[in-house]
């Protein structure tokens, strides 16, 4: 067993683990942040994302050796039901979930578009939001919620 | 090691006894396991009615005041949750935040069937809807009598029953607080006028939105069990292949990681789930060579070749035999539905907990109540010794591993004696969970000059296990040998194949075909989208045959002012100028047409009217949808944001459907077990969406969830034949499918 050190949603935080190589998903939902979601495990759908010194990541790419020391945000850091970052806030308002199961990925996504461009385009979402899936078809409301959440329409 | 079923192993960890001492303390640890939704008010103590004919399964006043509405259809991300309290607490006259909410435990709440079909609001809320209204007349006649007052005098209203004009009431709770009301569900208690809705009709957000938004919402793939262990099942490299031998040495790397062994059934464990995963790589297992799957390339021929096939006749109407008319054109043309995966974005998941006397599983299936027959018969318990309970996985549109995935749970949990979550991966939910089956169908008739259809026959080849016959087996109780039962009807997947119009004659013939290449389930509108895809394509293709505009050729022959005004609105909303398809720029290299489709569900629930902008690009052969307006009408609305948020997905999911989605296989095995593999619409595909919802509070509430889903492949098609002249009849249809039909244009 290995102790890793990182930070997590503002926090230090020691994951143990036995393998380096052990996905930063596993790591996390270990220790009770269930948020982040196992999709594929293939870096193809995007349930997983996080941001890793603020940049968006897969977790289920990115080892938890790798992220020892850096500083990880999942989507239970970024705002609560009483206060909610304006992603979240802008995602409730537009009743963005169905099953919701893609939900955090495409939040914490749009989070980290917004950072890098704060007044986006809908070809601006669309593109940067392109590796997040959604089979129950919330897409519309997604870019309304990330154009609200941008100060733009609504 | 290798863990009989038989071995009852006790594990390190809590052990049994302290986790449960009898099948009462039992219920007390699955709920005090369960997230705060199935916590909330189960009020008192003691066993709970749950037959759908009693008030009590349905509706509890607690003795604070709340009410606590039990329900057994599931909330899968449609809404029920919201909508099933707007519709009790409308009847019952109490608000929304006065209700508290059981879904789908079949301890606690009533059978009310399998949540599908699109039927969750349209029978089971109508069945809440009747228990409401009981209870409110139970309740004013309890209230009658203490205030001495008639019963019309009274009124229903904010948690209390008072005199219509005025003074002081009785709340519920003191009428009947924390007290069953035992009395069955009357079909002729008095409903409510909807002219004085409150709550029905409104878009009031659902309650399970903000966590789901915030981190804080359980899934079935966050819950664990005290004690639990990690769980993967190793399936075999070809469907019917037969283990051989399993090589533990190879996992002996891997600490606490254990095989778990039945016949063909193979399984690791470990108490950590990341072990598990590595167990599962890194398990040596051989298994026998098998290859018993048709070849994907011949699967329409194999289909129409099948030697044997049931057959029989669905519709006839008017006068059968060939009508000469003197201009009658005739038509015939062949459409193909391929297999498709359900594509959850999450795989399945569950977790059991079965002992030797009693079981309870938490899985996401659609069918808690339905699964227990199945579940105790393989665990060999009787049926009221299991208990399923409903917790929200991703988003399954039918059946995909949610059951196969409680199976797998349960059996390895009987095996080690310990409460087991199985995880599935993403390469098991691609190529295990049930596919939709393949449809073909061929469609011939004829048209007058006036656009009167004269003839109309289709002929399908349906798998017959979609008629509910023979089983659909659960994945692990096949494995393990274990006793399998009969599975689940993959819908009524031969609805929708005559058309809506008027025709001289009409038949519809189903060559029910043995087998299903791979295990067949309900996907999403079960058997509708392809349907209606090769019925409302050939009816534009007879309407092209007589020049005339499809919009009109449609309204000449429909009756139902129901579906007349639906497909008025969606041709509004696309601002359809009347021509008949094909369009002009047939020859420009980005080419743009308008395509329509209307259905009216099953022939007797909503009515959708669908159309349809496309750009097709000669060279690549993409197909751009730019916008889809939709016009849907499902009787009296109960939440019109939920409405609007199914259409909008089902347009999508099924735009998806039809754009890219086909299952591959190889002689043995799905070969498509991944997104890249079985690609799936990503936001750039996304179109615009225009969607009117029609509102017809007086009429019965029908189903919203998939009606949607079956005009989008017929609009889509014909919006391309509008714009290139070619007629797409394969699904999907890929660029390499669209250049082909262009170049035979
Ligand atoms: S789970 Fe990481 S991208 Fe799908
Ligand atoms: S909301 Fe269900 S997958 Fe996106």
């Amino acid at each position: 067993m290995t102790t890793y050190r990182l930070r997590i949603n503002g926090v230090e935080r020691a994951i143990d683990s036995s393998d380096p190589d052990q996905p930063l998903l596993y790591g996390l939902r270990s220790v009770g942040l269930t948020a982040t979601k196992f999709g594929c495990g293939l870096g193809q759908c995007g349930a997983c994302s996080v941001l890793v010194d603020r940049r968006p990541t897969r977790s289920c790419l990115t080892t938890i050796a790798d992220t020892q020391g850096k500083s990880v945000v999942t989507l239970e850091g970024l705002g609560s039901m009483a206060a909610p970052h304006p992603v979240q806030a802008a995602f409730i308002k537009e009743q963005v979930p169905q099953c919701g199961y893609c939900t955090s990925g495409m939040i914490i996504s749009a989070v980290a578009l917004l950072a890098e461009k704060p007044k986006p385009t809908e070809d601006d979402i669309r593109a940067s939001l392109e590796g997040n899936l959604c089979r129950c078809g919330t897409h519309v409301r997604v870019i309304r919620a990330v154009m609200a959440a941008s100060g733009q329409g609504g | 090691m290798t863990v009989p079923l038989t071995q009852h192993r006790l594990a390190d960890g809590p052990t049994r006894r302290a986790i449960v001492q009898g099948g009462a303390l039992m219920v007390g640890f699955a709920l005090a396991g369960v997230p705060t939704r199935a916590r909330a008010a189960t009020g008192d103590a003691g066993p709970r009615p749950v037959d759908p004919n009693e008030v009590d399964s349905f509706l509890a006043v607690n003795g604070d005041g709340t009410v606590t509405v039990f329900c057994g259809k599931v909330d899968l991300g449609q809404g029920l949750r919201i909508a099933m309290r707007q519709i009790a607490g409308e009847e019952l006259g109490i608000g929304i935040d006065m209700i508290k909410y059981i879904e789908g435990d079949t301890t606690l709440t009533p059978d009310q069937g399998r949540t599908s079909g699109s039927n969750g609001i349209q029978r089971g809320g109508m069945q809440l809807r009747r228990a409401a209204a009981t209870a409110r007349q139970a309740l004013i006649e309890l209230a009658a009598q203490r205030l001495n007052a008639a019963p019309d005098d009274l009124v229903a209203k904010d948690g209390e029953v008072r005199p219509n004009n005025g003074g002081a009431g009785i709340k519920f709770a003191e009428l009947i607080g924390g007290r069953n009301f035992k009395i069955k569900l009357n079909p002729k208690a008095p409903l409510k006028d909807p002219a004085t809705y409150t709550l029905v009709g409104k878009p009031l957000p659902r309650p399970d939105v903000p966590a789901k938004c915030t981190g804080g919402f359980t899934y079935m793939q966050d819950f664990s069990a005290p004690g639990m262990v990690h769980a993967r099942v190793i399936r075999p490299p070809a469907i019917g292949a037969k283990l051989i031998g399993v090589d533990e040495a190879s996992i002996k790397h891997l600490s606490g990681a254990n095989v778990v062994r039945l016949k063909d059934f193979l399984a690791v464990i470990a108490d950590d789930e990341w072990t598990a995963v590595r167990a599962a790589r890194a398990l040596r297992a051989q298994w026998s060579e098998w290859s018993g799957l048709p070849a994907q390339d011949k699967l329409i021929a194999t289909l129409r070749a099948d030697p044997e096939v049931t057959d029989e006749v669905l519709v006839t109407r008017g006068q059968q035999g060939p009508s000469a008319q003197s201009g009658a054109v005739s038509r015939s043309a062949s459409y193909f539905w391929p297999m498709q995966s359900h594509g959850s974005i999450g795989p399945s998941c569950a977790v059991a907990d079965v002992r030797s006397d009693a079981a309870t599983v938490w899985t996401a299936s659609q069918g808690t109540h339905g699964n227990r027959k199945t579940f105790a018969r393989f665990l060999g318990l009787p049926e009221e010794k299991v208990r399923l309970i409903y917790l929200d996985g991703a988003g399954c549109y039918g059946m995909n591993g949610h059951e196969d995935a409680a199976a797998d749970a349960a059996i390895v949990s009987r095996a080690v004696g310990r409460p087991v979550r199985v995880q599935w991966s993403r390469q098991d939910e691609h190529g295990w969970d049930p596919k939709g089956p393949p449809q073909l169908l061929d469609i011939s008739g004829a048209v007058d000059p006036a656009g009167r259809i004269l003839a109309w026959r289709t002929e399908m080849w349906l798998p017959q296990t979609t008629r509910g016959l023979p089983d659909i087996p659960l994945l692990g109780p096949a494995a393990a040998g274990l006793d399998n039962v009969r599975g689940l009807q993959p819908g009524l997947i031969s609805q929708n194949a005559d058309p809506p119009y008027t025709a001289d004659n009409v038949q519809v013939l189903v060559h029910w075909l043995k087998d299903a290449p791979l295990r067949p389930a309900p996907i999403r509108s079960p058997g509708k989208p392809a349907n209606c895809f090769a019925v409302e394509s050939f009816t534009d293709e007879l309407a092209a045959a007589a020049g005339l505009d499809p919009i009109e050729f449609r309204l000449s022959g429909l009756a139902d002012p129901r579906g007349i005004e639906a497909i008025r609105r969606a041709a509004a909303l696309m601002n359809w100028q009347s021509r008949p398809s094909s369009g002009a720029n047939k020859s420009a290299p980005v080419m743009r047409g308008r395509g329509f489709a209307y259905v009216h569900y099953k022939h007797s629930e909503s009515y959708v009217a669908m159309g349809m902008e496309v750009a097709v690009e000669r060279g690549s052969g993409r197909i751009r949808v730019e916008r889809v307006a939709c016009a849907h009408d499902c009787g009296q609305i109960i939440n019109p944001d939920g409405v609007r948020a199914q259409v909008e997905g089902s347009i999508l999911q099924t735009l998806s459907r039809v754009l890219m989605e086909e299952v591959q296989f190889d002689r043995s095995r799905v070969t498509s077990v991944d997104w890249s593999s079985y690609p799936i619409l990503r936001f750039p595909d996304v179109p615009k969406l225009d969607i009117v919802l029609i509102d017809r509070p007086t009429q019965p509430p029908l189903g919203a969830g998939e009606a949607a889903c079956s005009p989008v492949g017929a609009a889509l098609a014909n919006a391309v034949f509008d714009a290139t002249g070619a007629r797409l009849r394969t699904v999907p249809f890929t660029p390499d499918r669209v250049k082909v039909a262009l170049s035979a244009v």
